[in-house]
């Protein structure tokens, strides 16, 4: 299980489509069954591969939003209008169908109870998945790491996960949102992409040593580690996962 | 900045189907500017191929290239990579 032990090769497997429900107007969870699945780490990720009548393939990697919880494991997939294998995953795709994916695979962006916190978490758009992972393994382990969340999201609508993390907040689980494009009447809360200032409220202060993760497209990512390493936050303790340009 | 750059994180299932171990946490040194850093932490640009970087000098460290049946890989930048056993 850890990343330490031999694994073997790497096999695609086929999983069963068990859950499909939209999370947001743009974003999917979809949960399989994936028989033989030896459980995961939360930060772990998924390939999924797609293969066209033809046999042309496609292969991405979707971070896995569920903590280990038997053969079940859960992604959340932002439709991306020119993707090869988003719109298949969020509009074609139905209960019941089988699908190839391998994994989990990495080991670097991950946390485990064990290694403690404080927790900073920082995500953009629909890369909370990851993040997700953490904060639901956190609570499954009864896990009192100090821990803060600071979610970009374009409007209210557009928060992944956003009725889970009202639920899950408290003891010791601190959430932030900002809404970059459209808020609600009577908002009062971040309204400005993640910058500097926010990071200054929102974050620990850099001598309280934090784990730093960040998820969201690169140029959310590349910004929200800049502003860290500026803050004094020291660089080894930030770990980041972007997924390309999706805009959050 | 490319914003369709990736992390090496990003390409950990290619890895371990090739190395059978996890290799995101591997660290490998880089030849150019000497700096150790696990493999998840590299930027990963993709194009026909897959070209690993360095975080701290862009010094290409690994490449791939695929087909449907071979993988073609090269170790352009890496020095020396230490894996735990």
């Amino acid at each position: 299980m850890a990343g330490t032990a031999v694994l073997g090769r790497l096999k695609w497997e086929v999983a069963d489509v068990v859950e499909i429900v939209p999370e947001t107007p743009r974003v999917k969870r979809i949960v399989f069954e994936v028989p033989g699945w030896a459980g995961h780490r939360a930060g772990q990720h998924v390939d999924i591969r797609l293969t066209a009548e033809d046999g042309y393939r496609a292969e991405r990697s979707y971070s896995i939003a569920s903590a280990p919880d038997g053969t079940r494991i859960e992604i959340a997939v932002e439709r991306l209008d020119d993707g090869e294998v988003s719109p298949y995953l969020t509009d074609e795709l139905r209960p019941g169908d089988q699908i190839e994916l391998r994994g989990p695979v990495g080991g670097y962006f991950v946390w485990e109870p064990t290694e403690g916190g404080p927790l900073l978490l920082v995500a953009g758009g629909s890369g909370i998945a990851p993040l997700m992972a953490m904060i639901r393994l956190r609570a499954a382990a009864r896990s009192d790491v100090e821990t803060r969340l600071l979610c970009s999201s374009r409007s209210w609508a557009e928060i992944v996960y956003r009725r889970e993390l009202d639920q899950l907040s408290g003891d010791g689980l601190t959430v932030a949102h900002t809404l970059t494009r459209t808020q609600p009447r009577g908002w009062t809360g971040y309204t400005r992409r993640v910058d500097r200032e926010m990071l200054a409220e929102v974050a620990q202060a850099p001598d309280e040593s934090p784990l730093v993760y960040v998820c969201g497209p690169t140029p959310f990512v590349e910004a929200v580690a800049t502003a860290l390493v500026d803050l004094g936050h020291e660089a080894r303790l930030i770990k980041t996962e972007r997924f390309g340009a999706t805009g959050a | 900045m490319d914003e369709l750059m990736v992390d090496g994180n990003a390409v950990a299932g290619l890895l371990q189907q090739v190395f059978a171990i996890e290799m995101t946490t591997a660290l490998g040194r880089c030849n150019e500017c000497g700096a150790i850093e696990a493999m998840g932490a590299t930027r990963v640009f993709r194009g026909a191929g897959i070209v690993m970087r360095c975080p701290r000098c862009d010094n290409a460290l690994v490449t791939m290239v695929t087909d449907d049946e071979r993988l073609w890989v090269g170790f352009p930048g890496v020095g020396t990579l230490e894996v735990r056993l």
